[in-house]
């Protein structure tokens, strides 16, 4: 590895395109507040101080869907609410992932019933879901970890 | 009883010949629907009964006939009495008079119970779902009408319920 040796020298280290966009956009990913029913409690104690999620890049959360890349479906969603979910995902730009928050999200929970929509999977495609009524602070965390090491496994061609 | 809220039902109970119970200091009118928007409104301008607490109704299909019961919490305020009125109204196109001539807030009380038993108040001013989506159809809490579950997944009957989901093809 000659010109690495001569190269960090100075101070320039090589790699490829796929690695340095994935690993910008995995320590820059900025949730969309979506917070709807008693999950959405669990992701703000997640984003304060204690489980700080600033720490792996998601400095804050932008309530528009314009300025976001990561939704973060948090609680459940009501047959009512469901065009509105997928009018808002749409709205987000490219590249853009779907974490399903807490069973509701998942697969509807508790509330097997005419108003809950049986997971956010049917309105939107999901990237990780991440299980527990409300799941815990690390677990969300966890979840977002899963998806950051999904996206740095992403290739040229699947890019949008 | 009370004697504050003795000399309101009695009045209610010699004018309109209706029945009051009591049971635990908690008094029921039993009134017909007809006569009820009456009732209610001799208690609000002559008994001081100003606070519309609740307007719900419940459905006892099939113990019961008549299906639903109407149900009005009053109070008042100046004289801390809280009164429950009934009102029983059978199963083929249920109506009755809108309380809102009384209480405008019994709007949304009356857009709720429409929504959710099918039951049509006259005279309302707006009367639209407010709970269920607008193109909705049925009326979810009335005991005739179906869960709407879905089955749960096990691994010999998954194939068959993704089938059915939205976007079967998505999914792995």
């Amino acid at each position: 590895m000659g010109i690495e040796q001569k190269a960090g020298n100075m101070g320039v280290v090589t790699t490829t395109l796929e690695q340095v966009v994935n690993w910008s956009r995995t320590n820059s990913m900025w949730p969309m507040l979506f917070g709807l029913a008693c999950c959405a409690i669990e992701m703000m104690s997640a984003q304060a101080s204690n489980y700080d999620m600033s720490r792996f890049g998601m400095e804050l959360m932008r309530a528009s869907p314009r300025q976001s890349d990561l939704m973060i479906v948090a609680g459940r969603v009501s047959r009512k609410m469901a065009p509105v979910l997928r009018q808002l995902y749409d709205q987000m730009p490219d590249p853009k992932w779907v974490i399903a928050m807490g069973d509701c999200a998942a697969c509807g929970g508790v509330f097997n019933n005419y108003a809950i929509v049986q997971g956010v999977d049917e309105v939107v495609p999901v990237d990780v879901y991440v299980a527990g009524c409300p799941p815990r602070p690390e677990a969300l965390i966890h979840g977002i970890m899963t998806l950051h090491e999904k996206v740095k496994k992403e290739k040229l061609k699947t890019w949008a | 009883m009370n004697d504050t809220l003795q000399k309101a039902v009695s009045a209610i109970t010699e004018k309109y010949k209706v029945e009051a119970t009591e049971f635990r200091d908690e008094v029921t009118l039993v009134t017909p629907p007809e006569k009820t928007i009456e009732i209610l409104q001799v208690l609000h301008d002559e008994h001081a009964f100003d606070l519309l607490l609740d307007l719900t109704a419940v459905d006892y299909w099939p113990e019961e006939e008549p299906r639903f019961h109407i149900v009005y919490q009053i109070y008042s305020m100046s004289t801390n009495q809280l009164l429950r009125l009934r009102a029983p109204l059978s199963g083929n196109a249920p109506a009755i008079a809108t309380a809102e001539r009384v209480w405008p807030g019994a709007n949304w009380y009356e857009r709720e119970v429409w929504d959710m038993f099918g039951i049509r108040f006259e005279g309302s001013s707006d009367l639209r779902r407010i709970i269920m989506p607008y193109e909705w159809e049925g009326f979810p809490l009335r005991k005739d009408y179906p869960l709407g579950y879905e089955e749960v997944q096990f691994s010999f009957n998954k194939e068959e319920i993704m089938t059915k989901k939205p976007h079967p093809e998505d999914r792995s």
